[in-house]
């Protein structure tokens, strides 16, 4: 049986700040995560994967991260991907400064 | 102390000006990432979890009060207001933009510093303990011989492009504070018959295969030292392994051909080498030597003994952040950057000011970073030890806490490092704020906690009396707890308890393992280390593990 589909988001770093961005449906890259395109299926992730990867210029090392749909758009599983909506927990820097 | 030459200046601001020029490219899409990222690499910028981070080589923790402004002033400038002080004896900065660095990098080259070689398979920024020039018990000052084998290694043609980095540390003391086993090549300055010379280490190395270095030489004469060095990176540039990242560090090419067969290669190497070397080193020694000349120490110790004695907050802060000083009017100040609660090894610009501040005017203008992420005032007169402490008081760096409980390392872990596995950060903060509600620290005494937040290490964990490993259990935080560790002249690496624990046990679990320590040690003399080598693990892990005990017994 064919293991079950994790949905996925395209994520990546800004290449200017750094900061964390997701592609949306759009094309465009968001900097917050319930704006991500939620991607359900393998293919599609394969090809909108290569479309970020062809957007080097704006981004650095854009990748497949798993996500689940929540109440307001697409929320992260693994909890590094949580750090990574958020910012460090020593200091209120980076995403959650606001 | 030493003062970079014109060349040097020269050879930063080109180097800077390529950079700058790399950037823009960058930029304008006219370089690929692929393409671009080992030339950042090589100007100390990383890509982390949230930002790029700059990371700026404090050659063997050496600063003077000039640098240290400049290093706040960049902090307020192009960051968030504070820096980061490593294990490696570097600052890092957390939030630089790509626009901004090659500036950064501009700033850093007017005080001759710069982020060359904080990475790539290079002979990395040399360490050398941080009492350098200053400790009583010392045989020789290390870090002429740091900067002689930094000159050296710099750009060096041969060494660019090693099979893996190569870290060199060096101690001119026998209590060894700069962790020289854990080292690629560890020295260890020593006398005999009157002659300085290195005990040479080599292969020690923490990361996912941790091991003590093994002595390949007991005694390199000074004069025949770099030559010497140069065979075992030779040796080691042709025989270490470039088929497996995990396999290239020179520990592993020791341990797979035998301390043996390396030696007689370094031996049939060095000839060869020895031969090449015409005494142009030691020229240039003897002048490196000059410019560490120790200051113009000032007789006369003041007040202190009255001020010593008449206030036990004073007197404790005294008892627990010095050290004894070759000249019997000094002593060694170290600033904790540890108050309980805060991110062991963060300074803010305001306190960056402060301890440059202190160090010119009271300090003969010197400051060290330790690999213990804290800051030394290496030379500082007794008579001035109060207004000091007052001084540091006022920017919250008076925190008594050297070597003990809260004292901790932690490297950055997930909360901003791309490779970790779990956090360290907030797990420091919170076992230092456990052991300053007890208030059983002081009762305790040395104890060295050290956390990694992966298998990487650099918090050292593998060598912290108590090691903690954080690690990614399934989608979940796990951390597990090494016991035993020691990063002193007879360096041991931790054995793992057993199981690991979930983020919110940790804190309890470091309690049981002191309370245990506590309640089996033979009198208040006996440290945590001695306790655990006397009984073993077992007790150690009834408290860590009271359920299997059980079973056992059962
Ligand atoms: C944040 C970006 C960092 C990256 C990408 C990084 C990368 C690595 C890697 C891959 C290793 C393992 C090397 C090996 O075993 O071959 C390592 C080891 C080490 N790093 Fe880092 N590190 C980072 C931060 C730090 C920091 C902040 C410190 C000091 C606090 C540090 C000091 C060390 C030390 C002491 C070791 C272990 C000793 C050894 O090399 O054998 N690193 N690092
Ligand atoms: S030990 Fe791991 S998590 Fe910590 S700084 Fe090193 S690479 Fe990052």
């Amino acid at each position: 049986m064919p293991r079950a589909f994790t949905p996925k988001v395209v994520t990546a770093n800004a290449l200017l700040e750094g900061d964390v961005v997701y592609l949306t449906k759009q094309g465009h890259w968001t900097r917050k995560h319930e704006e991500a395109d939620l991607i359900e299926d393998q293919a599609t992730a394969d090809i909108r994967l290569i479309e970020a990867q062809a957007l080097a210029h704006e981004v650095v090392g854009p990748y497949l991260a798993d996500a689940i749909k929540g109440a307001d758009g697409p929320e992260p599983v693994h909890f590094r991907e949580a750090f990574r909506t958020r910012g460090p927990s020593n200091y209120a820097h980076g995403k959650q400064e606001g | 102390m030493y003062a970079y030459t014109d060349f040097d200046r020269d050879f930063l601001a080109e180097r800077n000006a390529q950079f700058r020029a790399q950037v823009e490219r960058r930029i304008d899409g006219s370089l690929t990432e692929d393409e671009f990222k080992p030339l950042r690499l090589m100007n100390g910028l990383y890509l982390q979890l949230h930002a790029y981070m700059l990371r700026v080589a404090i050659p063997y923790g050496t600063l003077n009060a000039g640098q240290m402004r400049q290093l706040a002033t960049i902090a307020d400038r192009w960051d968030k207001g504070y820096g980061h002080f490593t294990t490696r004896q570097n600052i890092q900065y957390n939030w630089p933009e790509l626009r901004d660095v090659p500036d950064m990098l501009d700033a850093l080259g007017e005080v001759g510093m710069h982020a060359i070689q904080t990475s790539g398979n290079t002979i990395r920024n040399v360490t050398a303990d941080h009492f350098a020039g200053a400790a009583a018990e010392e045989v020789a000052d290390p870090r002429p011989v740091a900067e002689l084998i930094r000159q050296w290694s710099t750009d060096h043609p041969e060494f660019q492009f090693l099979p893996r980095k190569f870290k060199v540390a060096v101690t001119g003391s026998a209590q060894d504070r700069a962790v020289t086993a854990a080292h690629d090549i560890g020295l260890r300055l020593v006398e005999r018959d009157g002659e300085i010379g290195a005990t040479v280490l080599v292969g020690g190395g923490l990361g996912r295969t941790p091991m003590i270095g093994k002595v390949l030489s007991d005694f390199v004469a000074l004069p025949d030292l770099l030559p010497y060095l140069e065979a075992v990176v030779a040796v080691y540039n042709l025989l270490g392994r470039r088929d497996n990242k995990y396999k290239a560090r020179i520990k592993i090419t020791v341990h797979e051909n035998g301390i043996e067969e390396i030696r007689r290669l370094v031996d049939e190497e060095y000839i060869i080498r020895r031969a090449a070397f015409n005494g142009a080193d030691m020229q240039l020694f003897g002048k490196i030597s000059a410019d560490f000349a120790a200051p113009d120490f000032v007789h006369g110790a003041g007040d202190y003994a009255a001020q010593y004695a008449d206030d036990p907050v004073f007197r404790s802060f005294v008892d627990t952040n010095t050290a004894p000083h070759r000249h019997k009017d000094y002593t060694i100040l170290t600033v904790s950057l540890k108050a309980h609660g805060a991110t062991p090894g963060d300074a803010t610009s305001d306190q960056m000011r402060v301890l440059a501040e202190l160090a010119e005017s009271y300090g003969h203008d010197e400051l060290r970073i330790s690999h213990e992420q804290n800051v030394i005032l290496p030379h500082l007169p007794k008579r001035h030890l109060r207004a000091v402490f007052d001084a540091l008081s006022g920017a919250g760096l008076a925190t008594a806490n050297i070597g003990l409980a809260s004292d901790i390392i932690a490297c950055p872990g997930m909360d901003y490092c791309a490779l970790a596995t779990a956090r360290s950060i907030p797990v420091a903060q919170e076992i230092a704020t456990r052991f300053e509600e007890l208030k059983l620290e002081y009762e305790v005494g040395p104890l060295k906690i050290k956390i990694s937040g992966c298998i990487n290490a650099c918090g050292h964990h593998h060598v912290g009396h108590i090691g903690i490993l954080g690690l990614d259990r399934a989608g979940v935080e796990n951390y597990q707890i090494t016991l035993g560790g020691d990063g002193g002249p007879d360096a041991i690496i931790g054995e793992r308890a057993g199981p690991g624990f979930a983020y919110d046990e940790v804190v309890d679990a470091i309690e049981r393992l002191v309370r245990a320590y506590l309640a089996i040690r033979e009198g208040a003399d006996e440290t945590f280390l001695e306790t655990y080598k006397r009984t073993g693990p077992a007790p150690f892990k009834a408290t860590l593990y009271p359920a299997s005990e059980k079973a056992h017994a059962a």
